[in-house]
């Protein structure tokens, strides 16, 4: 096995790189499950869902990302539609309901993986862009283009939806929902009309990091499996409810892949997200910056 | 003692099917048909019985036609070996994975389940002497007689093994372990508190769970004469017997008999007639509507149905 | 297991009578029914697409001829996704539903894989189809594999000894984690060693792999003077996109090998420029000798109303030599019976649009005829620039040779 600072260097880059993507990619969830205790687990699969019309809109010519924005609106309503139907079935009836919300995101991930299997077939799918198949020369480092153009999104969407719980008046309605719901009615708000205003934007956020997720490499239907154990991972490291923890926790992921894919090969790296989210649930479950 | 005589005839039925001149596909078909009861019923033990939903079938499912194979590969054992030895494997890891998730709520025992089964996948990936990603191909000595040939023996042994799982099942419904696992999915606090010992139950309802998937498990590797890490850890079973269990019912033994029974018969005639990927739409749309409609599956029904 | 020909004929009487399945032929009328799995989707989809375009037009051949042994021929297929897992329900339900008379492998040793054991303790003969060693475990005695190699020598040699005349002392594996690219990359270290050379590294991926980055920064950490690179075409083009994205490194005097899936049409489309440097096994490429022209123009008609690559060069070939070798085997035979018809194929010489195919007894080619080409001067988005010969350069074997390797690669990759 070669070792080298210089190969270490560049995992430990690339690692960042990946870990921020991961975190934009489990923001989303960090929303509806962090904050909203939605067991989403079918949050993968939506934004699955978004890389597969990304990429038909770059059909159409568009540029991956803008697609990625114009989807926004559209997956922000499928979210408050999800949401709606969501706690009419569930949330509605109580507790014993929280076991059958699972099942059903279950039910529902597996839905929208066969109905892309159906659209489109198992072929891997890609978009191209200027900024796909190029790298970024520093000396003797090679940082791929696509990994610093999702970096950069990602970035800019976490901080963007942390502004927005924090700054705004709904925002910050949003986490008083998620901390005090019984005081927040008695304060005659709807607690369910901002749940699902939240979800909307959770689902909505899935979009773009769908489109983010067929930049940095092609997308097939069943790709949502590998993706839940990485955003539960995220969110349950970060702990529920804290959104520049999901920063933190992404990170740690990233550059725990990123190392354990440079010393123990390939072949273990789908293991390391399932893996670190068990030693988390295991030790301290209620993650790094929790509530 | 009606429940025996049923069970008597029903194997009888099996084996003298096995036997006859029914199309060889039928018993391919069927095959998989009772494995999905098998597992649907174990499922129930934990998840129906205690209230807690182990996402995680298809890693005891997988690692129970791993030891199999280790077994197969390593002593030549024959297949009750196999199959003891996958169900003592499945048991381990129930106890283990109870020891170490069962004091997590809800959603998060479901998704330390799922990771059991992407971190066994990933080891059966990287152990090269039972085939890593590329799978082994395996040679099955001769059958024994009086069976013609694997597949219709491994229907008899997949039907003795629902059997089993069924009685398995009843027995821990009727008793005073049903009654404690009851008591734990109602208001576990309520139950720890009036002194049910609920670690311990609930270790016990895993660890039989956990052996009965892995003995379902064990039969497939000689079913295909091949194994191959992707496959054998399929989160396919774990939904499809989520789905068996709750479309049928959770409360009682006969729920997931049914609906796996109804569930798993109707995927293979999609399989035969439309395609491979339907069925997993069937079982995605069924689960959604039954869990959003039908709660208490199709026994819920058919009670709501006798009271009128 | 063996079934007398008498057991089966009983057997499938019982069946037609007692299982309430419409009949099937089983006296001397109705259709001989050929069936297969075929991975239409998925890594392999491409290739196997084409190659099915091929079989069909062979089954119209031969109808048109009369069919087989006077009775019509009738093509069953279904779709395995490039998924192993598919393809043991496929084949059981080809046997025991549809009741085929015979049957042909899928492309690929990734979706064959599954099916030999079945094959062998159920008695049937099997056509292998571009799969590789395939069989060396399970040593079924009715196995016939139609590809132009036959061990891992008969592959890997034009890379190696190529290698080794530009002066290459280290090399580097690459190798997916699945049945084709094992089986090579087993028998390529042998030969790697037994030619003096060293491994400086050496690394299975989980098939699965989308993103090769980390592991090309490790090649180019290794500098290794040659890089054997053993992949299927979703894991090909991923490579072959990363190398161009991040570079192997000064170091490397030949990269590829192996890569299957570079042969495919729609990829050396899409890929165009990317390929150039990169030397690759093939079957066949323009300005082969084999008797293959007015097979290709018929082809080529089919392609077009199928939307389906119209060069037609690596697989169609092939797989309309299967039906041919299974047409002369029937007709000299005058029967279906597996045991003769595998008889007939092991002791004769058969006439093909590859030109004449005698098997050993491992059920391999006894003359293998694999090339190594380097890619040059390609350009993108071009199609029609890979009907002529000139742009890929056969470096091997010599009865076949173009012209030599141009070292080292990155070198190559801007010659014309």
């Amino acid at each position: 096995m070669i070792f080298s600072f210089d190969l270490l260097a560049e995992a430990l880059l690339f690692g960042v790189l990946l870990g921020c993507f991961y975190a934009a990619v489990s923001i989303g969830l960090s929303v509806s499950f962090g904050l909203l205790d939605v067991p989403n687990v079918a949050h993968p699969a939506v934004m699955v869902l978004g890389s597969y019309f990304t990429y038909v809109l770059a059909g159409y010519g568009f540029d991956p990302i803008v697609a990625g924005v114009v989807l926004m609106p559209a997956f922000f309503l499928l979210g408050m539609l999800i949401y709606r139907f969501y706690y009419e079935s569930f949330e509605r009836r109580g507790t014993e309901a929280g076991v059958r919300g699972l099942a059903f995101f279950f039910g529902l991930a597996f839905i929208i993986e066969v109905g892309l299997i159906l659209a489109f077939g198992v072929d891997q799918r890609s978009v191209q862009a200027a900024y796909i198949g190029t790298s970024l020369a520093l000396g003797e480092y090679r940082i791929p283009y696509r990994m610093l153009v999702a970096f950069g999104v990602a970035l800019l969407l976490t901080f963007s939806l942390s502004l927005y719980l924090s700054k705004t008046f709904i925002g910050r309605a949003i986490k008083a929902v998620a901390q005090d719901e019984p005081a927040l009615r008695l304060m005659g708000a709807n607690p369910v009309r901002i749940k699902q205003w939240a979800f909307g934007i959770a689902t909505g956020a899935s979009a773009l990091a769908g489109a983010m997720l067929i930049i940095v490499g092609p997308v097939e239907p069943a790709l949502d499996r590998l993706y839940i154990g990485r955003t539960f991972c995220v969110v349950v490291l970060a702990g529920l409810g804290s959104m520049t923890g999901t920063l933190g926790a992404g990170l740690i992921l990233g550059v725990a892949e990123s190392i354990v894919l440079m010393f123990f090969g390939a072949s273990w790296a789908p293991a390391v997200a399932f893996g670190l989210l068990l030693v988390v649930l295991g030790i301290r479950p209620q993650g790094l910056f929790g509530r | 003692m009606k429940y025996w005589t049923g069970a008597a005839v029903l194997l009888i039925a099996a084996f003298a099917a096995s036997l006859s001149d029914v199309n060889e596909y039928f018993f391919y078909a069927a095959f998989v048909v009772l494995q999905f009861i098998v597992l649907a019923t174990a499922w129930n033990i934990l998840g129906g019985y205690a209230g807690y939903v182990n996402f995680g079938t298809a890693a005891f499912f997988g690692l129970g036609a791993y030891t199999a194979v280790l077994l197969f590969k390593a002593l030549s054992a024959p297949l009750a070996v196999q199959i003891a030895g996958a169900a003592a494997m499945g048991g381990l890891l129930g106890f283990g994975a109870g020891m170490l998730t069962l004091r997590l709520r809800g959603i998060f025992f479901a998704i330390a389940t799922v990771a059991l089964i992407f971190i066994l996948e990933t080891v059966m990936i990287n152990w090269r002497y039972l085939g890593g990603a590329t799978g082994l191909q395996l040679l099955r000595p001769d059958v024994a007689a009086p069976f013609d040939s694997y597949t219709r023996m491994l229907f008899f042994v997949m039907a003795l093994e629902a059997v089993a799982a069924v009685s398995v099942a009843r027995y821990i419904q009727t008793s005073w372990i049903g009654r404690g696992l009851r008591a734990i999915r109602d208001t576990e606090e309520a139950a720890e508190a009036s002194g049910v010992p609920t670690l311990r139950l609930k270790l016990v309802a895993c660890t039989v769970s956990g052996a009965l998937m892995g003995a379902a498990g064990a039969p497939m590797p000689m079913y295909l004469s091949f194994i191959e890490p992707a496959s054998s850890f399929n989160l396919l079973y774990s939904v499809n017997t989520l789905a068996g269990a709750i479309i049928g019912g959770t409360a009682h033994w006969a729920g997931p008999l049914i609906g796996a029974l109804a569930l798993a018969s109707l995927q293979q005639i999609v399989t035969v007639t439309i395609s491979n990927e339907v069925n997993v739409l069937v079982v995605g749309v069924l689960l959604v509507a039954f869990v959003v409609g039908a709660p208490d599956g199709i026994l819920g029904l058919f009670k709501r149905w006798i009271r009128f | 297991m063996k079934r007398s020909r008498r057991n089966l004929l009983k057997a499938g009487a019982a069946l037609a009578a007692t299982a309430g399945i419409p009949r099937a032929a089983f006296a001397q009328a109705g259709p001989v029914k050929i069936g297969m799995s075929m991975p239409q989707t998925g890594s392999l989809g491409a290739g196997g697409q084409a190659a099915l375009v091929a079989l069909r037009l062979w089954v119209d051949d031969v109808n048109s001829r009369g069919g087989l042994l006077g009775r019509k021929v009738e093509f069953i297929v279904y779709d395995d996704q490039t998924n192993p897992a598919n393809v043991p329900g496929i084949y059981t339900k080809l046997l025991d539903v549809d009741r085929v008379d015979l049957i042909i492998a899928p492309y690929g040793t990734v979706p064959t894989a599954p099916i030999m054991p079945m094959v062998k303790q159920r008695g049937l003969l099997l056509m292998g189809n571009f799969s590789f060693q395939v069989n060396a475990k399970v040593q079924h005695d009715m196995w016939f594999n139609n590809s132009p190699w036959n061990d891992a020598a008969s592959w890997s040699d034009g890379f190696m000894k190529n290698g080794q005349r530009v002066g290459a002392k280290t090399i580097a594996f690459l190798a997916a984690d699945q049945e084709f690219a094992q089986n090579l990359a087993n028998g390529a270290r042998e030969l790697a060693k037994q030619g003096g050379m060293k491994a400086v590294y050496d690394q299975n991926y989980p098939p699965a792999t989308t993103d090769f980055s980390s592991l090309i920064r490790s090649i180019r950490a290794a500098r290794p003077d040659m890089v054997f690179v053993m992949s299927y075409p979703n894991d090909s083009v991923a490579i072959v996109r990363s190398v161009n994205e991040i570079g192997v490194g000064p170091s490397v005097k030949m990269f590829g090998g192996g890569m299957v899936g570079l042969q495919f049409t729609p990829n050396m489309v899409n890929l165009g420029s990317l390929l150039n440097g990169i030397v690759n096994y093939n079957s066949y490429v323009p300005g082969m000798k084999y008797p293959i022209d007015d097979f290709l123009g018929r082809y080529a008609k089919r392609a077009a109303d199928a939307k389906v690559d119209p060069l037609g060069f690596y697989l169609p070939p092939f797989n309309y030599a299967i039906g041919q070798m299974l047409e002369q085997a029937v007709n000299g035979t005058r029967s279906l019976d597996h045991r003769q018809l595998a008889a007939y194929l092991r002791t004769n010489e058969m006439k093909t649009v590859v030109g004449p195919i005698r098997y050993d007894r491992t059920g391999e080619w006894a003359s293998p005829r694999v090339v190594q080409a380097q890619f040059r001067g390609v350009v993108d988005k071009d199609m029609e620039q890979f009907r002529k010969p000139g742009k890929q350069v056969v470096i091997y074997p010599d009865e076949y040779k173009t012209g030599e390797v141009i070292a080292p690669f990155e070198k190559a990759r801007s010659a014309k």
